[in-house]
């Protein structure tokens, strides 16, 4: 085999001499081509081993599985409806409140904030995502949700209860403060890509505007924005495909009952959290099925989510020092 | 004697600690095209960026002494509406490339505020012909900006500067980007508008100066070194140094 | 004429809009601040709850060598360590590097130095796609492996640390594969036509000048790991021994404060307080560290070379 850019000094020498000098280089090719096969491997290996084990349920199920709402253990009938509708509500709901502070921080930090202080807030923010679910979770049991609980979801209930979707609080766990948790987590998310794309804005624009007499938010929303809108949108859906996987925050906080949520302050159930809940304390392999199935459910629906994403994040900064988010 | 618009007042401005231009005390005729020119790194780019408070916009720079707008001294004024009424066109063309060429033109109009689709369209029509870009887009001015060529969009940021009504226009360079054809249509247009507007021009082309400027000042080393009527600074220089660069042997 | 008041118009029109305009941009920074607030002060209260919390178990020092009484009685955690779970987080997030480290190096050197063949780019377009599946996920993979294959390997260290390294790998190729991409291709081009193998000059020269990127990527993937607690629910399981063979199960600082989080007891709370303080102070020390010593590393290999 060739290596990709020849010696120049390989005339030099003789038939024997480059013999010897090439094995060492085919040799490192065929390791490190080993290991890049098993990456790739590893991402086929995930979806085959999910989609076998989703086998039996299928079987038993079908189609239906994705629209019925019936999840009994004890009966061994089993719908994703319910984990399918709390996936989406949550992260709909943490997308709500997360891309208006996302945004506030970005367009902040990059065009409003004092030099001096970018990096310190920018660095901040990033540590936000550097905390592990879990201890999300944790805060979110013992900070957040007493004070939901206490203060928010009443009122809520009391004002807005009329709308049917704020029912009266219940359960161990509900699925606004679920939401409420997911949001803390996605803004550093949302916010890092949007604060890169704002900023590979070339200062011809911005100078243009400014240069018309435009105050700084004019200029952000007429020469910065329009520019980063696709990177900003990539950046959202990223944080849409980290909250629709959270795990531990979620499972903690959202209550963990096995139907479609009635209401924003009762109890739900994600994909992710209910993985993390019944895999183990299961009533037989059927349920282990039925619970991959929807784990493979979850997988495709992340792995799209996160191909657009990354689409629009690499065409928008234009692949300059994409960030590892 | 001449009436002033606008005047440079002992301007020292500062990159990053180091000065850039030097104590530049300059004078700008109303309703006349002034010449800035000069060998590369002389200070003509930031002194044109001083003159409408674009300077103090990038990091670490810093703006000493006045410059005054009819007796106003624009630094202590809102930069924002400094730049309202001195407007800026750019070495390269820089249209906002998400919009139409109708959206930027109307882009100052829109920015203050509400007017009727009748206001916007007769003041995107009018700059259009000022800066003679209206019969070569007057079928298309919904098409994107970036549409055009080169030589049409750097119009196309001469109406739009024009259609937020400045009193000055700063062209810095406007033509180093465009070929033969393109910088005359420019250059023609240069000499209509300062009936209505004062011209400020940054060139490295000498003899543009000579043909479009009334005046023209030479700036070395962020220094200015002479001003005066373009004629007799050509034909008449005072300065050793200013001889030396206009016959060529330096820059 | 164009322009909304014209020079010498109507005065009062245009100051009303220009106050106007100023007023919103003022707004705006008012309401991008207070998204900024709103946005750090969930870390603040976190990190202030955890003080808090958990400050007072930490700071006993018997609380990080001794190990916890099975479990911690509901009366009392007097004797209670996490020094056990401790350990084990470390024996898995280690044996997890292990795998991943040259596994995703090496992965990343082909698809940065061989980017033009068809196989670099998937490699590099697998590694982003499989960093964005949830680590639940990864432990389900691995769950259903081993069942089938290997079931009494699923509850043990082994299983854990196989989970964080599918985990860890796509961070540490990605990463590693940016870091290459900035040495300049002059660096290459220089070590090839001075007669250099190219397997030493991608190990020796290219890897060595993208070494800062890389060792920030590997520990930010080890943060990463450290902090994982949804596949090894699945998989290692929890508890309060110290660590004695790779088939058995193991405590993690993650998974202890999960489960003692949900206990009802106030005792297993501060207990679980102090594993979150102790692992945020590590994640927080390892992260200040991993940025200033990596600018030491950049300045001084600029420096030297």
């Amino acid at each position: 085999m060739e290596s990709p850019t020849p010696s120049p000094t390989s005339s030099h020498q003789s038939p024997l001499a480059r013999r010897v000098r090439r094995w060492p280089d085919q040799l490192f090719f065929a390791i490190i081509l080993a290991f890049a096969i098993l990456v790739v491997a590893v991402a086929f290996a995930i979806v085959g081993i999910l989609a076998y084990n989703s086998q039996q349920s299928f079987r038993v199920f079908g189609w239906q599985f994705f629209i019925s709402s019936n999840w009994s253990p004890n009966g061994q009938v089993f719908g994703a409806l319910p984990f399918i509708v709390g996936t989406l509500l949550t992260s709909a709901i943490a997308l709500l409140i997360a891309v208006p502070l996302s945004l506030g921080t970005a367009i902040f930090i990059t065009t409003q904030a004092p030099r001096i202080l970018r990096t310190p807030l920018g660095t901040a923010v990033e540590l936000l995502a550097a905390v592990p679910s879990v201890i999300y979770g944790f805060w979110g049991v013992y900070v957040v949700h007493p004070f939901m609980r206490a203060t928010v979801e009443p009122v809520l209930h009391e004002y807005l209860g009329f709308t049917g979707l704020f029912g009266p609080p219940g359960g161990s766990g509900d699925v606004l403060t679920a939401s409420v948790i997911l949001a803390v987590m996605i803004v550093p998310t949302i916010s890092a890509v949007s604060r890169d794309t704002m900023a590979a804005v070339p200062a011809a624009q911005t100078e243009a505007a400014l240069s018309l007499g435009a105050t700084d938010w004019e200029t952000t929303r007429v020469a910065t924005i329009p520019f980063a809108r696709s990177g900003i949108i990539g950046g959202i859906i990223l944080g849409l495909g980290r909250a629709i996987g959270e795990t531990m925050a979620v499972t903690m906080t959202i209550g963990n009952v096995d139907r479609v949520p009635d209401s924003l302050l009762g109890p739900g159930q994600t994909i992710a959290s209910l993985i993390a809940n019944e895999l183990l304390s299961n009533t037989g392999p059927l349920q282990i099925s039925a619970i991959l199935e929807c784990g493979l459910v979850l997988l495709l629906i992340s792995l799209m989510v996160n191909v657009v994403a990354r689409l629009l994040v690499w065409r928008a900064t234009r692949g300059v020092g994409g960030r590892v988010v | 004697m001449e009436s002033v618009k606008l005047r440079a007042d002992h301007l020292t401005a500062f990159y990053g600690g180091k000065p850039a231009i030097q104590d530049i005390s300059l004078e700008f005729p109303d309703r006349k095209v002034t010449a800035i020119i000069g060998p590369s790194g002389c200070g003509k780019s930031t002194l044109i960026r001083c003159l409408n408070r674009l300077h103090e916009t990038a990091p670490r720079t810093r703006v000493e002494g006045k410059v005054l707008l009819d007796d106003e001294d624009i630094y202590q004024l809102d930069p924002v509406r400094v730049r309202r009424r001195i407007g800026m066109v750019f070495q390269k063309p820089n249209p906002f490339v998400t919009m139409s060429i109708y959206d930027n033109v109307s882009a100052a109009m829109r920015f203050n505020g509400r007017h009727t689709r009748e206001e916007l369209d007769h003041a995107v029509v009018h700059s259009l012909q000022q800066s003679a870009l209206w019969e070569e887009v007057k079928d298309r001015v919904d098409a994107p900006a970036t549409s055009l060529s080169g030589g049409q969009q750097q119009r196309l940021c001469i109406a739009r500067a024009l259609a937020a009504d400045p009193e000055v226009l700063l062209m810095d360079e406007p033509c180093s980007a465009l070929d033969p054809i393109a910088t005359a249509k420019i250059e023609e247009l240069v000499g209509r508008l300062k009936t209505d507007y004062t011209v400020v021009i940054v060139t490295h082309n000498m003899q543009q100066a000579a043909r479009v400027a009334d005046y023209t000042a030479f700036l070395y080393l962020g220094k200015l070194i002479e001003f005066g009527p373009t004629e007799d600074l050509f034909e008449r220089p005072k300065e050793k140094l200013t001889e030396s660069y206009i016959t060529g042997r330096f820059g | 004429m164009a322009g909304d008041a014209g020079r010498g118009g109507s005065s009062r029109v245009k100051f009303d809009r220009f106050a106007r305009r100023k007023l919103v941009n003022r707004i705006i920074t008012v309401l991008a601040g207070l998204a900024v607030i709103a946005a750090l002060y969930p870390l603040v209260d976190l990190v202030y709850t955890a003080l808090v919390q958990g400050g007072g178990v930490l700071f006993q020092l018997t609380f990080l060598t001794a190990r916890n009484p099975t479990p911690c009685s509901v009366v009392s955690c007097a004797t209670v360590g996490i020094g056990p779970t401790i350990e084990g987080s470390a024996i898995l997030v280690g044996l997890a590097s292990l795998i991943s480290v040259p596994v995703g190096v090496l992965a990343a050197i082909f698809a940065s130095e061989y980017r033009t063949r068809g196989i670099g780019r998937v490699v590099s377009f697998t590694a982003d796609v499989l960093s964005g599946v949830p680590s639940i996920l990864m432990g389900a993979f691995v769950y259903g492996y081993l069942v089938l294959e290997y079931p009494n390997l699923v509850e043990s260290v082994i299983s854990g640390s196989l989970a964080l390294a599918a985990i860890m790998i796509p961070i540490i190729t990605r990463t590693t594969e940016e870091a290459l991409r900035t040495v300049p291709d002059a660096t290459r081009e220089a070590a090839i036509a001075l007669g250099i193998a190219k397997w030493k000059m991608s190990l020796r020269i290219v890897l060595i000048s993208a070494l800062p990127g890389v060792v920030t990527g590997v520990l930010l993937a080890v943060m990463r790991a450290a902090g994982e607690a949804a596949p090894l629910i699945l998989l290692t399981g929890f508890s309060t021994n110290w660590y004695t063979r790779p088939d058995l199960p193991v405590g993690s600082l993650p998974v202890l404060i999960y489960t003692y989080a949900l206990q009802p007891y106030s005792n297993w709370h501060a207990v679980a307080w102090g594993a979150t303080l102790f692992l945020l102070i590590a994640i927080l020390v390892v992260n200040v560290l991993s940025r200033y010593t990596i600018q030491r590393m950049v300045t001084k290999m600029s420096g030297g070379s």
